[in-house]
Order: C-alpha cells, then structure tokens, then sequence
C-alpha cells in the first residue's frame, strides 16, 4: 500500500467535493417528506408544527388505493415479463458467438437513451391506427421496452461471473438443456434475477412519461400525482404521497443493488457506446 | 437488423414440425442457439419499436383535417417547419439547454467518478450504488422536488427571506432557463458517472506512476495521462446526457415557464390540447433526425479519439 502512496494519498478538497455532491444529490429529494410532516398548506420556511395528517387523509383516499394498484399490477407484469425476456438475452449475448451481435445489443440498449417521448408517440399512434383502446396492458407494453434493456443490462454481468463449463459438466452429466437451465444456471444468475425483477418494478412503478401517453381511464400512480399537482390545496398530500413513493423505491433499488453489487461496474461497460 | 431478427424469426418457424433436424440444427450451429435466445426480446422490441416509429413515419406525411386526417401523403407538415420561425426556434433553444446541462453535468461528476475511481479503496460498490440510487427512482418526483426547492415560495426563497439576505422572492429561479438547466443536470447526473468511473477505472495505474517517475507534477500528470485516457468515456457520458435531455417534456413543463419550453412540450401539445397529431409525429421525426446526425459526430469522435489513445 504505502509504496504507492503518492497516487493514494488522500485528497481533501475532492473529498469534500465527494461529500457536497452526494448531498446536493440526495437534498432535493428530502424536502419532499421534510415539508410532508409540515402543519401548513405551504411550502416554506419556517416550518409550522409537526402533522401526520395528511398521511391519515390520503389513506382515506379510494383514487389513491386505485391508482396504487393499478401501478403495481402493471410493475408485476412488465417485471416478470421482462426478467423473463432478459434472463434469455443476458445468456444468449454472453454464452454465444454470434455474426451480427454488436448491432443486435445496440439495438436492445436503445431505449436507454432514445427520448422515452418518440416511444410513447410512435405507440400511441399505433395503438390508434389499430384501433387499440388506451389501458394499463398499453401502458404495460410501453414500460416493456424501456425495463427489458434494463433488465439485460443487470444480467450481463452475472452470466459473465460465472463459469460456463459448470453448464458442460451439467450436460455431460446427463441433464438435459433444461433441467441445466433450471437447476444449475438459474441458481448461479439468481441474485442478478432477483435484482433485475426490483429494478424492472421500480422503473415501471416510477415511470411517468410513457404512462402520460399509453394510460387510459385507469391512472397509475405517477398519473394520478401529476392530476393532483394542477390544484394547489392538494398539495401537501401530494407531497405526502411522493414521499412514501420515494422512500419505498429508494428500499427497493437500494437491497436490488446491493443483492447484485459486484455486477454493476462491469454493466456500464456495456451499454455506455 | 430486421433480417437477422427474420432469419431468427424462420428458424423457430419451423421448429414445430421438424423437431429432430431442429434440434440438430439448434445443437449445432451457436449462431442459431444464440439467436433462438433473443428471439422473445428481438421480436418484442421489433415490433414494439419498428412497427410504431415506422407509422409515426408514415404519419409526418399525413395533414390534421378536422378531427381525422387527411391520408394523402405530403410534405406539407415539413414544409411547415421550416417556414414557421417557431419551430426552428424552439428545437435550437432545446439543443441550447441540452448542450448546457450536458456540459454542467459531465464538469460537476467528473471529480466525482475520479474519487470513487481512485481515492476510494473499501467499499467502492457502495459509493456506486449511493450515487446511482436516484436514478433509479421516479423522475416525476425529483423534478417535482425541485419546484419545492426552487418556487417562488419555496425552499431557497423563503429560507433567504427568513435570514433576512433578501428583501423579496428570487423571481427568476422558478419558470426559467435555468430552472430547467439545474433540474436537468441534478437527474441526469447518475447517468453520466457511470460510463466516467468506467473509463477512469480502466487506467492502468502504471501510466501514473511512470509520469510521476518521469518528473510530471499531478496537474500535468492529470492533463497528459488521465484526461486523455478517459476521454471515450467522457464522450459516452455527454452522450448518454444530451440524448435523452432534448425529448424531455417534463421538467421543462413543470419549472420552464415560457422562456424554458423544449421541442418535447409542443410533441406532446401537438398530440394533446392542439390536436394535430400529424403535426407531432413530423416533430418526433426531426427530432429523431437531429439526434442520429448529434450521435454520428459523437460516435465518430469517438472511434477518433480512440484511435489516438491506443
């Protein structure tokens, strides 16, 4: 350690940039709960007394309950459903040698930075031509597209980490392709799934833009926050509800993240040309 | 692509009846495993994104008559873009704000990538994950959060009132440019570290030592050994950044006023209250043009940049 120490000695300014950074980073976000426990219908400084009502009020609210449901019957779904897609992909990309791969992964990894906009016009405009109506299954298909290259992205890695000769030693041991598949892969890549099902649910339950495009009657929970935005009353239990979103995401991605650490630095890698 | 995704799409085709030379095939050929593989997501994404931005296409041609669309194909819809200053406008103030938080972000996560590249030892994966957690989580709320922090009574408004530094509300932190900039950078943020710590990461530590050995000072060390080295990643980052930020309709609706509108609010007006959808899929189309050309130079940049490095 010491004999490097020229290169690792540590740096007092960009450590104290480190620390303004995380804080900038993460302060915005916790004035959402900080004014959610305010006594006031305002949003200022000073703070009024400390309430809990506007939980208790939103608790009282059927929209909210429906709303809820709705976002996370869709998060099930395109969380299954994507993982599932995913799990094939991640193995596929990894395990063979294919003419054309380069292009193929570019292509899957598109929706990661192709305005999300362009994907909720262009299905908007099919699902009209097709005379589709707007529903949670539209909205659903949209949140596909942008969690299966997530999803993809989580699994990369995990496939990579592992030897594929487990996988021959499983076949020659007369398992078949799927008993392989389900008692030897699976079991290898499970942290990486279990990750890519939190993250996939949490981008889905969270995402607003193509939900504003592809929902019809039935809101998700985003749809339903950014209704209640137009009228200022409400908002110190929108503040209410956004706070118990966020603390909720922030769990999920957190234990997601951490059940696959080890995978993330080498994911970027990939999807970053 | 899309032949590759039917050669795929016919091998599976006749797996029904054949199932023996498939399986031989399957057992065989790599390229035809692989493929069968990504079948289910090639063909999800095929038609989930090809077949809508094809009609979103076929539509730019189209003209809004009433409440249904004339379906005689005409340029009209382009036409009227480059005759009506507004469009033009709008879409270089959207490159505008863009370029600026994309030059905001990659300058402010730069040192940070560069800390957790190599001033942090233990615990690396934990840095990571704390600086990528907010991605993660809805955009909605983060943008939302600044309109608390930022409003007219918000958070640093009613704060300086209090201490007494200010006399009446900041009027230009909310419904502006800036607004728009700072929210935009504060989201993205995440977005850009990763592919910056990839790079720095990747250094060989070596290069550093030699040039100190050689008698570089860390300045000079860090502008002919560091900064080069990671300047692919330094271009994905910016493009990571940009992309994304100029089909955004959200931050700019919520904290942009009239001075921060983005070509992303009249996509979505045009297929909302204004109701001229093919008015919107011609934008969208523009739009999507603008960026291929943006990402051709970035890409060329970078096989450039690459090429000199190595």
């Amino acid at each position: 350690m010491s004999v490097e120490s020229y290169i690792r000695k540590p740096n007092r300014p960009l450590q104290l940039y480190a620390a303004i950074f995380l804080i900038t980073l993460y302060l915005p976000v916790l004035f959402l709960p900080l004014f959610s426990f305010n006594d006031s219908l305002y949003v200022r400084f000073p703070l009024e007394s400390f309430t809990v009502r506007w939980y208790v009020e939103l608790f009282a609210r059927d929209a909210v309950w429906n709303a809820l449901w709705n976002s996370v019957r869709v998060g099930v779904a395109v969380a299954l459903v994507s993982t599932t897609m995913g799990i094939f992909a991640a193995k596929a990309i990894t395990r063979y040698r294919m003419p054309g791969k380069g292009p193929v992964v570019t292509f899957i990894m598109l929706p990661l930075v192709v305005p999300l906009i362009i994907f909720g016009v262009a299905l908007l405009v099919l699902m009209s031509q097709l005379g589709v109506p707007l529903s949670l299954y539209t909205v659903a298909i949209g949140h596909m597209i942008v969690c299966l290259p997530f999803s993809i992205a989580v699994l990369i890695p995990r496939f990579e980490g592992f030897d594929a000769s487990i996988e021959e030693a499983s076949a020659d041991l007369g398992e078949n392709a799927w008993w392989t598949f389900w008692r030897v892969t699976l079991p290898m890549v499970g942290p990486g799934v279990l990750a890519s099902l939190m993250l996939t649910f949490t981008v889905s339950f969270d995402e607003f833009i193509l939900a504003f495009f592809l929902s019809g009657t039935q809101p998700t929970l985003p749809m339903y926050i950014w209704g209640q935005l137009r009228f200022p009353q409400e908002f110190p239990s929108v503040l209410a509800l956004s706070s118990i979103i966020i603390v909720v995401s922030f769990v999920i991605v957190f234990l997601g993240q951490w059940i696959n650490r080890g995978a993330i630095s080498a994911s970027t890698s990939g999807d970053a040309s | 692509m899309t032949d590759q995704t039917l050669q795929s799409g016919s091998a599976s085709g006749t797996a029904g009846p054949r199932a023996g030379w498939f399986g031989r095939l399957i057992y065989r050929s790599e390229t035809a495993r692989g493929y069968t593989l990504l079948t289910p997501a090639l063909v999800f994404l095929g038609v989930a994104i090809l077949v809508p931005f094809g009609i979103l296409v076929v539509m730019s041609f189209w003209t809004a008559e009433g409440f249904g669309f004339d379906t005689t194909l005409t340029t009209h819809n382009y036409e009227q873009f480059f005759e009506r200053p507004i469009y033009m406008a709008l879409l270089s103030r959207t490159f505008g704000i863009s370029g600026m938080v994309t030059i905001a972000t990659v300058l402010l996560c730069y040192p940070m990538a560069y800390y957790v590249a190599f001033h942090v030892h233990r615990n690396k994966m934990f840095w990571l994950v704390l600086i990528t957690l907010p991605f993660w989580t809805s955009y909605l709320l983060r943008v939302f959060a600044w309109k608390v922090v930022l409003g007219y009574e918000g958070v640093i408004n009613s704060a300086l009132l209090s201490v007494g530094l200010i006399e009446a509300p900041l009027e230009f932190l909310l419904y502006s440019k800036q607004a728009v900039i700072i929210t935009l950078a504060h989201a993205w943020a995440a977005f850009a570290i990763l592919p910056l710590y990839v790079s720095l990461e990747k250094i060989d530590k070596s290069l550093l030592e030699a040039a100190t050995d050689l008698g570089d000072g860390p300045v000079r060390r860090f502008f002919r050994i560091t900064l080069p080295l990671s300047l692919p990643g330094v271009i994905s980052a910016s493009l990571l950044v940009f992309i994304p930020t100029t089909g955004d309709y959200i931050t700019p609706a919520l904290l942009g006023g009239p001075d921060g509108a983005m070509i992303g609010n009249l996509i979505q007006k045009q297929f909302g209250p204004i109701n001229n959808w093919p008015m919107g899929a011609a934008l969208s189309i523009i739009l999507m043009l603008c960026i291929a050309a943006i990402s051709l130079i970035f890409i060329m940049l970078t096989l450039f940049v690459r090429k000199r490095i190595s």
